[in-house]
């Protein structure tokens, strides 16, 4: 019951970071085709500017989060996907500092040089994001004391030997790639206005067809490499309204506009998002081949004494953090 | 080299170059809550002008900490995974809560406190940056229980597979070792950026520029390295010294350089560690010093290294004994400078004093030696051990992960290092040349 809950708490934290951080990343992605001068990808630097900052700290919060309810998993799967998330700290790095640094000089140098590293960095970011979940979804690995390693890439089938890119994973990256740019274009096309506006929408109405054909793509493919995926929907018929929610999401971003057709692209990510934690659970790594090695959230939690007196921090901690975010955002400067 | 030796220097360097940043931070954010506090109780504009400019300098040092320590909550799984799955449901409870209560509540005022003066009321202003330095303290808190509790584990028990389980959430939070920590740890960081403050207006007044910010800053800064030094001294650092002697008598020995055992132990000065002959070359000691230091009797009996088994000894003890001896030495030094600077201060000629202000513009990285020093004494002290008397560091890191790997990544963290301090320097450098009237821009 415990490791239930916080399968879903870390689960709803991961969600609440691809949603909020998503559209941050995806404002990256497209920034340097949406904005064509200074004023115009300042426009849209202030559309993330004061909260960037803190959308990416629910990552750290997630990641601390598993940390301690999940010790097994964290230290299996940190050190096993030990390239990719390097990879992830210094692309991190330099996003970080190419938004916090880009306005202290004005130069028509410098502004250019960071514009480049944040959109380069964030689109990297979404696809390694994307493939680390294909990779969670396809399992990896595992020995019977839990620990892997992977290669960067092997030969990009799905096996046993596959590396962190397979063609699954890849497949998984794009569509990531492709979600957080409409993401973050209908994020810009609620925040700005006027040519920033208008090519917000158009980058999205484009990346929208793309992202219903990826996301076909990539369910089916899902379903076919990872066969619990299969079970759990046979077994519990009511996972089907996560796919639903997200079908719904995909809709209302085609229909909707402004603010609405944001909300419409979060629905459509957290419903994707769930599905799959909804589809592996009580899986947190499957094992490629042997499910007797695979990590549940059985074998990986920490201790119920640990589990029970987290919730005493954490329920108070997230009402605090509910505040924070409806206070700063409430006075987000227009 | 082997894979263990470059898990150690992994961390070692990522957090070292990390935590010259959050020193800075959490000191400064403390030194802007006073100058606000002024700002709003006198109504006087200058120091809200001086606020500003620091939260420039803050602002830049906050996102270099910020993008800095993401990697160490990440390097806990990634290069010490047998350490994580063993202790993760202990100290993952207090990274957890950073990331909860601090990191949360800094962020979200950060941006506030950075872009909302003009939107906001004087006082909510005030809230907004009272807030930044209420969560970077937290954030220094969490941390140090995490410290402490591998320092010295505290309610904890052995679970059925080996794991390390929490039995006492209390135990954790008010683990003994955090307070003196804890208190000596922020206060090492209020010198740092007093010091920080003090250099920047000695720059001001010896360029002859921004005068009156450069008294505000060399008074200010003055004021608070002077209290922080002392309180560096006593009774933080005594009280953690107490720990050690209490909880790592081994690390104490070899901190002090103390290999036979003695009734009346001195202190030393100077000396260098001879490994291979045991003892402590043209050592210059103050006799019966470190008895009563630690248990306040002259003829106390303190234990040497030699009456600890060989396989406990801190595996680096010359580096420990030089980075205790450095921090300690720089801490009286900074007492001596602080008490000429107050004694002109007092007398109304400071202002004026070239040599003063000299020493205190070239005092700036001084600091954060000893602060980095101070770390090195607390992380080689609790060798060979990641959790002390539980865990042995050997038995920690990521079995996994190869040294080539590792390699690969520890001279990627250095090039972006480099580039990261080169920018930061940069960035620093021209606001402090913009000033804070911005006269100069």
């Amino acid at each position: 019951m415990l490791p239930a809950l916080w399968f879903w708490i870390v689960a709803a934290m991961l969600a609440a970071y691809v949603a909020l951080d998503g559209f941050d990343l995806g404002a990256g992605i497209i920034h340097l085709m949406i904005a064509r001068d200074d004023a115009e990808r300042r426009q849209v630097l202030n559309a993330i500017g004061p909260v960037w900052d803190g959308n990416e700290v629910w990552l750290l919060a997630a990641g601390g989060t598993l940390y301690f309810a999940f010790p097994v998993l964290y230290s299996s799967s940190f050190s096993g996907f030990y390239l990719p998330l390097m990879i992830v700290l210094w692309l991190l790095i330099l996003r970080g500092i190419a938004i916090e640094f880009r306005n202290h000089v004005e130069s028509p140098v410098w502004h250019p040089l960071w514009d480049l590293v944040f959109a380069a960095s964030s689109g990297l970011l979404a696809i390694f994001f994307g493939a680390a979940l294909g990779n969670v979804v396809r399992g990896v690995p595992l020995d019977t004391s839990a620990e892997f390693f992977l290669p960067l890439w092997t030969d990009f089938r799905v096996s046993r030997d596959a590396g962190i890119l397979d063609w699954y994973t890849i497949l998984a990256g794009f569509t990531a790639f492709v979600a957080l740019a409409a993401h973050g274009a209908l994020w810009v096309a609620f925040k700005t206005k006027d040519a920033v506006q208008a090519r917000a929408e158009g980058a999205a109405k484009r990346a929208w067809w793309l992202l219903v054909l990826l996301t076909v793509l990539l369910t089916s493919a899902s379903f076919g490499i990872q066969p619990h995926l299969v079970e759990s929907f046979r077994a519990y018929p009511w996972v089907y309204v996560f796919p639903l929610l997200a079908i719904a999401g995909l809709a209302g971003m085609a229909r909707a506009r402004g603010r609405n057709a944001f909300l419409s692209s979060c629905a459509y990510l957290t419903g994707m998002l769930a599905s799959v934690a909804a589809g592996l659970f009580p899986y947190v790594l499957p094992s490629i081949g042997d499910a007797a090695s695979s990590l549940s959230i059985y074998n990986a939690s920490a201790s119920s004494y640990g589990l029970t007196i987290g919730l005493a921090w954490f329920i108070p901690g997230m009402l605090l953090v509910t505040g924070y975010f409806v206070y700063t955002y409430r006075h987000f400067p227009d | 080299m082997d894979a263990l030796t470059i898990h150690r220097l992994h961390f070692a360097f990522t957090v070292t170059f990390h935590y010259l940043f959050p020193q800075l931070t959490m000191g400064l954010a403390l030194l802007i809550v006073v100058l606000k506090t002024i700002a709003l109780r006198t109504g006087d504009e200058h120091y809200h002008t001086a606020a500003r400019f620091w939260a420039r300098i803050f602002a830049i040092n906050f996102a270099v900490g910020v993008v800095t320590g993401i990697p160490m909550e990440f390097q806990f799984g990634t290069n010490w995974a047998r350490f994580s799955k063993a202790a993760g449901g202990v100290i993952g409870q207090t990274l957890a809560m950073e990331g909860v209560f601090s990191f949360f509540l800094e962020s979200s005022f950060l941006g506030l406190f950075l872009y909302g003066e003009k939107r906001l009321p004087p006082f909510a202003h005030w809230i907004a940056a009272f807030l930044v330095f209420l969560g970077s303290w937290l954030s220094g808190f969490f941390i140090i229980a995490t410290n402490a509790w591998m320092q010295h584990p505290v309610g904890y028990g052995i679970g059925q597979n080996g794991e390390i389980v929490l039995m006492s959430f209390a135990g954790l939070i008010f683990n003994g070792w955090t307070f003196w920590q804890y208190l000596h740890n922020m206060t090492g960081a209020v010198v740092t950026a007093s010091f920080a403050m003090a250099a920047t207006g000695a720059y001001y007044l010896l360029a002859d520029r921004d005068l009156d910010f450069g008294r505000t800053f060399v008074r200010v800064g003055v004021v608070a390295a002077g209290i922080a030094s002392c309180l560096m001294l006593y009774p933080t650092g005594d009280g953690q010294g107490r720990n050690i002697a209490y909880h790592q008598p081994v690390t104490l020995a070899a901190m002090e350089g103390l290999f036979e055992t003695e009734h009346g132990a001195p202190i030393a000065i100077l000396g260098q560690p001879d490994m291979e002959r045991q003892r402590l070359d043209n050592p210059l000691l103050v006799p019966n010093a470190l008895s009563f230091l630690t248990y306040q009797r002259w003829k106390a009996t303190v234990r040497g290294l030699n009456s600890f088994p060989r396989e406990n000894w801190p595996d680096n003890v010359p580096l420990l004994y030089y980075s205790y001896h450095i921090m300690v030495g720089l801490g009286t030094i900074f007492i001596a400078i602080l008490a000429l600077e107050w004694l002109a201060l007092w007398r109304g000629r400071l202002y004026s004093s070239r040599p003063l202000l000299w020493i205190l513009m070239l005092s700036v990285p001084f600091p954060y030696i000893a602060t980095t020093a101070g770390w090195t004494t607390a992380e080689l002290g609790r060798q060979p051990w990641v959790v002390y008397g539980l865990m042995r560091t050997a038995q920690g890191s990521s079995q996994n992960v190869s040294a080539g790997n590792a390699l690969f990544t520890l001279i990627g963290f250095m090039g972006m290092y480099l580039v990261l301090g080169i920018l930061f320097l940069f960035l620093v450098s021209r606001e402090i040349a913009r000033g804070p009237s911005g006269e100069h821009a």
